[in-house]
């Protein structure tokens, strides 16, 4: 498939997305909260087209609202990794020496574990929230973003454009926001649009594991674990939530795909 | 080889040291009194301050720190607050069904990645070509918490074929397998696939041909063997995500491995466990990262330090 193609249509999914999550209290049929027992676990009907959970609630409406958390854990996660990631990286390239060494240390350290397994560990420790799945998720994913710009800055920074910025008497600072960092946009794009998936699905896993967003905030992760239980009975617990998340990661890979193939000088 | 060993053994120490302070630090960050979030804010005086003599949370942070690496030097985890019995004991008897199913994932992966790569770069731009591309995007989006009840619906529950859950017999692992090899699987096609094309159009693959050697014989001497070690590298990379991967595949499909264990260490706010579990999987993680190197060296000897 061209990857035109493939970038419309990841966009096209991704608008679709953000819409739902921006207008969640607009189309969803009913509160996702609101519990009615005499109808639990219904699997289809004109009033729950999605079904109901086994306390009653609209899956359809939890599956909507689930958009939100989702959404909100990405962005955080990515805005926030990519803040730090770009400082530490920039100081890191720039000035090499001790800070270079100390910070790429550290990053060795924290790229020794298997990402999921270190948020798993922080969330289990600092107990479930949508703060400390933001902040567990951001502990690894800085650093990606961090050696990402440090290698490339360290690759630009002997660049003719450089040395005459410095010849101008340009501050590191100046050099690093006005010369260097706007070189590093389009693998920064990539990065990050990839990075939005991976923060989904480990918020997804993490909610799963019962260590994400507390109940009954609706989150897809959560309702899959939920859905488990109910596997026989109500395999759509399970199949609706599941497909929103896999057709969001499926979105941002085509996304991330195809911005790669036209930004990545590799590929040209 | 030797000194090449030696550098790689020197950089493996402050990494592992680095993840094994990390680990040590978690159960310090717990908010408030580590004990009562253990016990329970209801439990008894004499069992809070008991627990804190038996963790050494009553010593300074330096001596924790310094009998944590003492304990660890001599194989020692901790004892485990609900099974009574030491870390190192249960999870050494947890660890050969992870490292079961890890491998079996990843033979898994490796067979799929090979024949559908093979296939797809053989024929690019056709059929078989783009399926496995869709089958590598797919691979990739689906996250095994969802697929492993979607397999255990279909597969156990619809047709009946393979057991729901638990450790047993082959067909007991074929499950878990898939659902934590897909990802590695879809990798690996991506990466193989691009080795494979790239690798084609190489100078020694158009003489190898040139000699008049058979297809087969470019292919498998000439081809696969050179797009080997981004598959290498990849592999080992995939094998640490396939260890933090059980965490969720061993949960949905009641594996006893130590992926289960530690979510089930969580969930009763186990912390020596939870802590010796995580020190175990990370561990792992960086040595095979460590073997990686080697074998780096052993199938390319051009590989060296640049200084």
């Amino acid at each position: 498939m061209p990857s035109k193609l493939w970038l419309r249509a990841g966009i096209a999914l991704l608008v679709l997305l953000a819409l739902s999550a921006l207008f969640a209290p607009l189309l969803a049929p009913h509160d996702p909260f609101s519990q009615n027992l005499d109808e639990d676990l219904v699997s289809y009907s004109v009033e729950h087209p999605f079904g109901t959970d086994k306390l009653g609630r609209d899956i359809l409406s939890r599956t909507i609202y689930g958009a939100r958390i989702s959404l909100l854990v990405g962005c955080a996660t990515v805005a926030l990794s990519l803040v730090f990631g770009i400082a530490l990286g920039s100081l890191s390239g720039y000035f090499g020496g001790w800070v270079d060494q100390s910070l790429m240390r550290l990053v060795d350290i924290l790229m020794a574990f298997p990402g999921i397994l270190l948020a798993i560990a922080f969330t289990a420790v600092l107990g479930p929230g949508l703060d400390h799945v933001v902040l567990a998720l951001c502990l690894i994913g800085w650093t990606g973003y961090a050696r990402l710009v440090r290698g490339e800055i360290l690759a630009l920074r002997e660049r003719e454009f450089i040395h005459a910025a410095r010849a101008l008497g340009c501050r590191p600072r100046r050099i690093i926001i006005r010369h260097l960092l706007p070189n590093l946009l389009p693998p920064l794009l990539i990065q990050a649009t990839f990075g939005l998936a991976a923060a989904i699905v480990a918020e997804g896993s993490l909610s799963f594991l019962g260590l994400g967003v507390a109940p009954p905030t609706p989150s897809w992760g959560s309702m899959l674990n939920d859905g488990r239980q109910f596997l026989l009975v109500a395999p759509q617990l399970t199949t609706y939530p599941g497909l929103a998340l896999a057709l969001t990661v499926v979105a941002l890979n085509l996304v991330g795909d195809a911005l790669q193939d036209r930004l990545d000088a590799r590929n040209r | 080889m030797k000194r090449y060993f030696i550098h790689r053994l020197l950089l493996l120490l402050p990494t592992l040291l680095g993840a094994i302070t990390l680990v040590f630090v978690l159960i310090h960050l717990i908010p408030g009194d580590p004990v009562d979030v253990m016990l329970g804010e209801t439990a008894g005086a004499a069992d809070k301050a008991e627990l804190r003599r038996s963790l050494g949370f009553d010593q300074p942070l330096a001596t924790q720190y310094r009998s944590f690496l003492v304990n660890l030097a001599f194989g020692n985890l901790g004892r485990s607050l609900y099974e009574q019995t030491s870390v190192a004991t249960i999870i050494s008897a947890r660890l050969p069904a992870t490292m079961q199913l890890a491998l079996c994932a990843m033979l898994m992966a490796v067979l799929i990645s090979f024949l559908l790569a093979t296939m797809a770069a053989k024929r690019r731009g056709g059929w078989i070509d783009r399926s496995a591309l869709v089958f590598s995007l797919l691979g990739l989006s689906l996250p095994n918490f969802w697929l492993g009840p979607l397999l255990m619906i279909l597969f156990s529950i619809q047709l009946g074929w393979l057991p729901v859950s638990g450790r047993g017999g082959l067909s007991h692992v074929v499950l878990p397998a898939f659902t934590l090899g897909l990802g590695m699987a879809a990798i690996l096609t991506r990466i193989l696939r691009a080795s494979l094309l790239h690798v084609s159009r190489e100078d020694y693959v158009q003489t190898a041909r040139a000699k008049g050697l058979s297809e087969r014989q470019v292919w498998l001497k000439h081809m696969l063997r050179n797009a080997l070690l981004s598959v290498i590298t990849i592999m080992s990379l995939q094998f640490g995500s396939l260890l933090a991967g059980s965490l969720i595949t061993e949960t949905i499909f009641s594996w006893p491995g130590i992926g289960r264990l530690t979510v089930q260490a969580i969930q009763t706010r186990d912390y020596p466990l939870v802590q010796g579990c995580i020190l175990v999987i990370a561990a792992s993680y960086v040595l095979i990262n460590f073997l990686t190197d080697i074998l780096y060296k052993i199938v390319d000897p051009r590989i060296t330090y640049a200084k």
